[in-house]
């Protein structure tokens, strides 16, 4: 028998994160008043670089509050229509920047393809952790990557309602693998933390996001803005086919970084695990998430290619951040851990 | 090959395997580091 009750509350919210720029200021000064008080005026979302720091800041917070929210933020925020306002302002940038870099991506199942061929000759970031990562770099992408796992496979839950009959059942199930099968200890933000314990990093929620460069955020803007809208659900189920399909052989790398830097059992493990869960994944994801999907609304066909193509272009982007770093031997965050 | 789990299988050597998670992709091509289990080695090579 489980305790109810446990001893210790660990905090369930986040700490607001410093403005990176006007946007970002006008947002988070708002949020620090009621729902209601005054917000930079839509326009300024017009001015910002969309895929720079102080948009995907600021899209990033609002997003947020669906999430676990922020310590001591009014939780009305979360429908106040006029931050609605600036979001969907922000969030036209965003996707018109995705639109223009991912035109001409192929179709879905030319897309799905791509992915399922492994480079003989890989290069990237899990080959250079699984080759020649040291112990700081480890550690600087799990604080970078914690931003997502902490809340692993919630931006996709978002999608359930907008699934029906095999696609809905195939992703439920996937999803329930992801939330531990029914076992708290299992939940692979539960095993995320873990490794972060392993890694000397603090797992409490939201710890590293002032660290993390727009590179990051815009990552985890992508799968909410993809959830968070009905009308992107293709895109969501895209988003969520290529983290399935590229996760197996990537984990491979990084569990063998883990055990060659002795990062740790827990550290090994969330990617061990990895490796085998989306192998199974990738399968049912392909033959009845995207096969059912598809079934029921063939039109969603490009939107699904596009979703495998936006992660794809945000996946390259913040593994060239990354990568350019780490080669001159420098942190790949905003300040150094 | 996908199977509805939990399974339990028996290799070669005698020795029993199990997994509980909902489906299990067992491995049929002999080549994965996680046999009996599919770890996706099956995959075709190539340049993208
Ligand atoms: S079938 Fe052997 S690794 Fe997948
Ligand atoms: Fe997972
Ligand atoms: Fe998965």
């Amino acid at each position: 028998m489980t305790d109810l009750v446990t001893a210790t509350e660990a905090a369930l919210e986040g700490e607001l994160p410093g403005a990176r720029g006007e946007l970002s200021h006008g947002v988070l000064n708002a949020l620090r008043a009621p729902a209601g008080a005054p917000l930079p005026d839509p326009g300024s979302a017009e001015r910002a670089d969309p895929l720079g720091d102080d948009l995907q800041l600021a899209l990033y917070v609002s997003y947020e509050l669906h999430y676990r929210g922020f310590a001591e933020v009014d939780p009305a925020w979360e429908w106040d229509p006029a931050l609605l306002a600036v979001r969907a302002a922000m969030e036209r940038r965003f996707l018109h920047a995705l639109r223009d870099r991912t035109a001409g991506h192929p179709d879905v199942h030319d897309a799905l393809d791509e992915l399922l061929v492994e480079p003989v000759d890989g290069t990237g970031v899990s080959y250079f952790l699984r080759d020649e990562g040291q112990l700081w770099h480890l550690r600087e992408y799990a604080a970078m990557r914690s931003l997502y796992h902490l809340k692993e496979a919630d931006p996709h839950a978002w999608v359930i309602p907008r699934l029906h009959g095999r696609a809905k059942a195939a992703f439920v199930a996937v999803e329930f693998d992801e939330f531990g099968g029914g076992r708290a200890e299992r939940v692979h933000a539960r095993l995320f933390a873990d490794l972060m314990a392993d890694l000397g990093l603090d797992p409490s929620y939201g710890r590293y996001l002032d660290a993390a460069p727009a590179e990051m955020l815009s990552n985890v803007n992508l799968m909410s803005l993809l959830g968070l809208h009905r009308a992107h659900r293709g895109a969501l189920v895209g988003h969520f086919a290529t983290v399935e399909v590229t996760s197996s052989p990537g984990s491979r790398r990084l569990a063998e970084a883990m055990r060659r830097t002795g990062a740790g059992p827990a550290a090994e493990h969330f990617y061990a695990e990895h490796v085998t869960a989306d192998a199974v994944h990738e399968q049912i994801v392909r033959r009845d998430v995207i096969g059912g999907l598809l079934a029921d609304e063939p039109s969603l066909a490009s939107d699904v290619a596009f979703g495998i193509a936006a992660t794809t272009c945000l996946e390259d982007r913040l593994g060239d951040r990354l990568m350019a770093a780490w080669q001159d031997g420098s942190t790949s965050l905003r300040a150094p851990l | 090959m996908l199977v509805e789990g939990p399974v339990e299988v028996v290799l070669d050597d005698g020795t029993i395997v199990r997994s509980d998670r909902f489906t299990v992709a067992l491995c049929t091509c002999r080549r994965s580091r996680t046999y009996p289990w599919c770890d996706t080695s099956h995959r075709r090579r190539g340049r993208r």
